[in-house]
């Protein structure tokens, strides 16, 4: 729709950083001690970013993207069974195909299978909490778990993350590079999120909330939400001089 | 669900920051336990492989100087014939089709230390304009309290001719800043190079926005 492109190989759109959280946010503690302080340096696309790692759906195994069988030892996880699916998509509506797609999640009493995680929450013997699969010719994904509970942090003292799934997104390009959480639709806790709320554009925010899906439910069995994940575009090549470059 | 603009572009999802828990999805094995039969993220040096072998080390430091122990690294660079292994990366010439070039390790819970034994990068074709770059690996990390994954790229020190001539050292205007970038050889370890990341402060790591 943008100008003919190959697969690969034009320049990305840069960034709208306006889009994302401030890295130093008040709000968020942790980042006043963690983000950086100058600007960062803006370059063309090399080909260091224009390009990263490829991955076979040989390397993944066939329960990876099946959070509620993948650990589960003497039985199933407890909590809401649900469904996760959407599509990857760039910045040019394009769907981006073969792209990994990993992603880790709390339990459904807020608890982390994590060596560092402190809270009071109970592990479940039957919930590992990770997943990951490739993206199919259109661009989907789609996970099965448990859905994740709310639980507190110290930020500020009575601060509780909504529900909420880590994703972890590679697109064809480094630069593509996305890590981010997503939200479910209705949460009361979203507004109070210290860490989305690191995100000053409203609009920006709302496209981590993903979407009650019925149509997606298997009936009597699992709810399905939809979230559709958007990567960076490319410049169509309209008209171009040669330019310097890196 | 999501709005395109006017002329049909849809905006990027924002990034959130990777938490504490990181390791849980990305190296598994670092959180305290065993899920997946392939792990992720390890280079794989088989014989076959071309190139000097070496250590990249180094610790990331916030902003009160105080190691950060719960980081993610993954690093992104080009085999010893300075070609990434990926279709983009078309021109004809030698390549080096069984390395990677990606990896991904955890800071250590204890020391702060993250390390990739790898090879050392050739020299990549510019892609505009001739020449080509120094040798040089892209590195990124996410922890708590980042917010938005920072980008960053390691040169050698012993490549002073070739970081002289770069385009995008020489881009950073400040030579102090300049030395960001550049990993040390480790004393007493010939293939070793130390690269010490800062977050903020006096010595803050340049980053990069691409």
């Amino acid at each position: 729709m943008l100008g003919v492109r190959l697969m690969t190989g034009d320049d990305f759109i840069q960034r709208d950083l306006a889009a994302h959280p401030l890295p130093i946010s008040p709000g968020y503690k942790t980042s006043m001690f963690r983000g950086p302080t100058r600007p960062p340096l803006s370059l063309k696309t090399s080909m260091a970013d224009l390009t990263g790692p490829v991955f076979g759906a040989e390397e993944l195994g066939a329960r990876d993207n099946d959070l509620i069988l993948n650990y589960a030892k003497e039985g199933l996880p407890i909590g809401e069974r649900i469904i996760i699916h959407g599509r990857v998509l760039d910045g040019n509506a394009r769907p981006l195909r073969g792209v990994l797609v990993e992603i880790w999640q709390a339990n459904a009493s807020g608890k982390y299978r994590h060596r560092n995680d402190g809270y009071i929450g109970t592990v479940d013997p039957n919930f590992g909490g990770c997943g990951r699969c490739l993206t199919d010719r259109d661009g989907r994904y789609v996970f099965r778990t448990i859905k994740p509970g709310p639980y507190p942090f110290r930020n500020k003292i009575n601060d509780w993350r909504p529900a909420h799934m880590h994703f972890s997104v590679f697109g064809h390009g480094f630069a593509q590079r996305l890590i981010t959480q997503m939200y479910f639709e209705g949460d009361p806790l979203i507004r109070h999120d210290s860490i989305l709320n690191t995100i000053p554009d409203e609009a920006a925010r709302d496209r981590l909330v993903a979407r009650l899906d019925l149509a997606a439910s298997a009936p009597l069995d699992t709810l399905a939400y939809r979230w559709d994940i958007v990567l960076r575009g490319t410049r169509a090549t309209v008209f171009e001089n040669k330019l310097q470059g890196n | 669900m999501i709005t395109p603009d006017a002329l049909g572009y849809l905006p990027e999802t924002p990034s959130q920051t990777a938490g504490p828990f990181v390791h849980i999805g990305l190296i598994p094995r670092q959180a305290g336990f065993d899920i997946f039969d392939n792990n992720l993220g390890t280079i794989t040096l088989s014989p076959e492989i071309k190139g000097e072998r070496i250590r990249i080390e180094g610790r990331i430091f916030d902003g009160t100087g105080a190691v950060i122990r719960d980081a993610l690294v993954e690093i992104w660079q080009a085999d010893s014939f300075g070609r990434f292994n990926h279709p983009a990366d078309d021109a004809p010439g030698p390549r080096d089709a069984p390395f990677r070039g990606w990896g991904r390790t955890g800071t250590d819970f204890e020391t702060g230390t993250w390390s990739f034994a790898t090879i050392k990068p050739g020299r990549v074709a510019r892609r505009h304009g001739g020449g080509s770059l120094a040798p040089h690996i892209l590195i990124w990390i996410v922890a708590r309290g980042i917010n938005l994954g920072l980008l960053t790229r390691l040169y050698f020190e012993d490549e002073a001719a070739a970081n002289a001539e770069d385009p995008v050292l020489r881009l950073i205007e400040q030579p102090e800043r300049r030395r960001t970038l550049i990993a040390r050889r480790a004393p007493g370890d010939g293939n070793a190079y130390v690269f010490n990341i800062h977050l903020q402060g006096a010595e803050e790591t340049v980053f990069f926005d691409v």
